[in-house]
């Protein structure tokens, strides 16, 4: 399990490559990251958005910005621990923030007594009524001590959620 | 400690969602001064009540568009013509506003009238009058351990009703989380999204069999063998009954299908005597409008009565209360002449039928946003978005008071006037 865990993680790495090549390259910190490497990794890791980059949006990037987006969609759509959230369906109810061990153990007082999560170490959140991931490297079911969790998929009464 | 206080700063940038009666009050948004352009925590339907009408509403007389001001005046002109007019809505107004109105209503004796006459008046007469014992949401957070939803879907109608109180959440006596801890049981004509999450202990009765069912139930709490008219395993009637025997701390949210099939709240009352009996239980209604509760509580305080009253004119304390005064009844018997519609949509949510006398008299309303009502409206009043540009107090669906400010700054002269204003420069108007 350990060679998959780092398989995963040859992966990501290559993939932040190929952002990488396609974004402006300039480092100009417009995004709120200090090198385009990093925004490369934030795009990944789905804690920035294609839109972030200010300077993609340029008529001279145009191509680029459609390749990203392209690029971003599956990754976007399967994050590494293979979850994917069906945001059309997903109406914004919390169930699966407040049900996933991770968020309770990370944020006993917020995310795990039903309110907002307090604490950035949480896998499941709501934004503008849609869940987001982050951390997802934490969750139960990634990773060399994986086990077969499914709190956040039998909480949810839309199936929104999915691993595959 | 540093972390607590972290969380307290955190608290002061909280702000309350006026999205349901939920009014939950951990949300946090980000503005650029005139709109919200993220919102945290809150669910979808928040999201969208918080980021705005599609459609606002603009002040018009007979269709065109006039000043404010003109609106007013042409609005306490119709109030000042008629022989009896409407006060109707105010579910989606502050505390403020709805006591503002019950002034008005007093100074042109007018009917007044929300739309708990026809979901949940008859659940909140009852606890008013204490006949149904209830408690708070709080409560349910830390001590339920057996939830019930009877004719409710609240994964549509309060999406973080199960997430924030019911369900999900760890509380003081429930620690150990939902899978251990709590029993979640839903009652339905359908297999409803709730319903889902209640796996097993769902239970499917026919439309309008909920009384039968109750009393089926009641028999089995009672300890006799529970028969129904229609096809049900009277085991699972009895395992049923078992689940809510066993209950420490019991709750039952009743929905508007549990309301709309009875007659009456006895047998609700019946069930809830004899739940009290063998075991602990209290009740709560699905109250949908995030203020309703607060106008029924607004106007019982004020007159013994939650709905459905017409007041004589001139301030005078004479107040009468019955089913005829009712939206349903005074549209139906054309007993007023001028509507003033305030927060609500009653051409689009009332029968056709009965809604039709509306078109045939001067209808004001007050809204943020143009709705079905408002299209067809003689005089139409722009009012603030409660909850994001105006602030005030609420009363949440268990009863407790939620106060709030507005998430947008105020002094920004192109905000509307609230309900509240708007209805006290009617009354001066006047
Ligand atoms: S905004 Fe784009 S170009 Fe600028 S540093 Fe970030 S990634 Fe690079
Ligand atoms: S699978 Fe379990 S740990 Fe992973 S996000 Fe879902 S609930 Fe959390
Ligand atoms: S439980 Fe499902 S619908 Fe609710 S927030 Fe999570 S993914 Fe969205
Ligand atoms: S449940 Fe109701 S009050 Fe809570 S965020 Fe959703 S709409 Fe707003």
């Amino acid at each position: 399990m350990g060679a998959a865990h780092n398989y995963e993680k040859v992966r990501t790495m290559a993939n932040a490559m190929e952002i990488y090549k396609l974004l402006p390259k300039t480092n100009c910190k417009e995004c709120g990251k200090s090198t385009c490497m990093a925004f490369a990794v934030s795009l990944l890791s789905r804690e920035l958005t294609v839109d972030d980059c200010p300077p993609l949006k340029e008529d001279k990037l145009k191509a680029n910005y459609g390749k990203l987006s392209d690029l971003i969609t599956p990754a976007q759509g399967a994050s590494e621990s293979g979850m994917i959230v069906h945001e059309d369906k997903c109406f914004g109810c919390g169930n699966c923030v407040v049900a996933c061990p991770v968020n309770v153990a990370d944020d006993p007082h917020g995310a795990g007594i039903g309110r907002a999560p307090t604490s950035d170490k949480v896998i499941l959140r709501v934004k503008d009524g849609i869940v987001r991931t982050s951390n997802v490297q934490e969750c139960r079911r990634f990773g060399k001590d994986k086990i077969l969790c499914n709190g956040c998929i039998v909480t949810c009464p839309t199936e929104a959620i999915e691993f595959v | 400690m540093k972390r607590q206080s972290m969380v307290i700063l955190l608290n002061e940038n909280y702000h309350v969602c006026t999205g349901c009666a939920l009014l939950c009050d951990d949300i946090e948004v980000i503005t650029d001064g005139k709109k919200i352009t993220e919102v945290k925590t809150a669910c979808r339907k928040g999201v969208s009540r918080m980021k705005g009408c599609n459609e606002p509403m603009s002040p018009t007389v007979d269709g065109q568009q006039v000043d404010i001001d003109v609106a007013i005046s042409a609005a306490a002109n119709i109030l000042k013509n008629s022989k009896s007019p409407l006060i109707f809505g105010l579910g989606n107004s502050t505390d403020g506003a709805q006591k503002k109105a019950i002034e008005l209503a007093k100074q042109v004796g007018a009917v007044l009238d929300d739309t708990s006459s026809f979901c949940q008046g008859p659940t909140l007469e009852a606890i008013f009058n204490d006949r149904i014992k209830s408690c708070t949401l709080d409560d349910v957070r830390n001590k339920a351990d057996v939830i019930v939803y009877w004719g409710a879907d609240p994964s549509n109608s309060h999406p973080r009703h199960l997430s924030k109180f019911s369900y999900f959440p760890r509380g003081q006596e429930r620690q150990r989380g939902w899978e251990e801890d709590r029993t979640m049981i839903t009652i339905d004509i359908r297999k409803s999204h709730t319903a889902k999450i209640s796996g097993d202990k769902f239970y499917q009765i026919p439309l309008q069999m909920d009384a039968e069912f109750i009393d089926a139930l009641i028999d089995a709490l009672s300890g006799k063998v529970p028969k129904v008219s229609f096809e049900f395993d009277p085991k699972r009637i009895l395992e049923l009954a078992n689940i809510l025997k066993k209950a420490k701390f019991g709750t039952i949210f009743v929905g508007l299908g549990l309301v709309y099939s009875l007659a009456d709240m006895e047998p609700v009352v019946r069930l809830m005597d004899k739940l009290n009996e063998v075991s602990n239980f209290h009740l709560i209604p699905m109250v949908g409008h995030y203020n309703m509760r607060g106008f029924n509580q607004n106007l019982f305080n004020e007159t013994g009565y939650l709905n459905r009253v017409k007041f004589e004119k001139g301030n005078s304390t004479d107040v009468q209360h019955g089913a005829e005064f009712s939206i349903v009844e005074s549209l139906n018997n054309k007993t007023v002449d001028a509507a003033l519609i305030i927060g609500t949509d009653p051409l689009s949510s009332l029968p056709r039928s009965v809604a039709e006398h509306l078109l045939d008299i001067p209808v004001i309303t007050i809204d943020p946003c143009e709705t079905f009502t408002s299209r067809k409206a003689k005089v139409t009043i722009p009012s603030a978005l409660s909850g994001v540009e105006c602030g005030g107090s609420a009363v949440r669906m268990d009863g407790e008071e939620v106060k709030f400010e507005p998430i947008i700054d105020v002094k920004d002269q192109t905000i509307r006037p609230s309900d509240e204003e708007i209805l006290a420069r009617i009354m001066e108007a006047l």
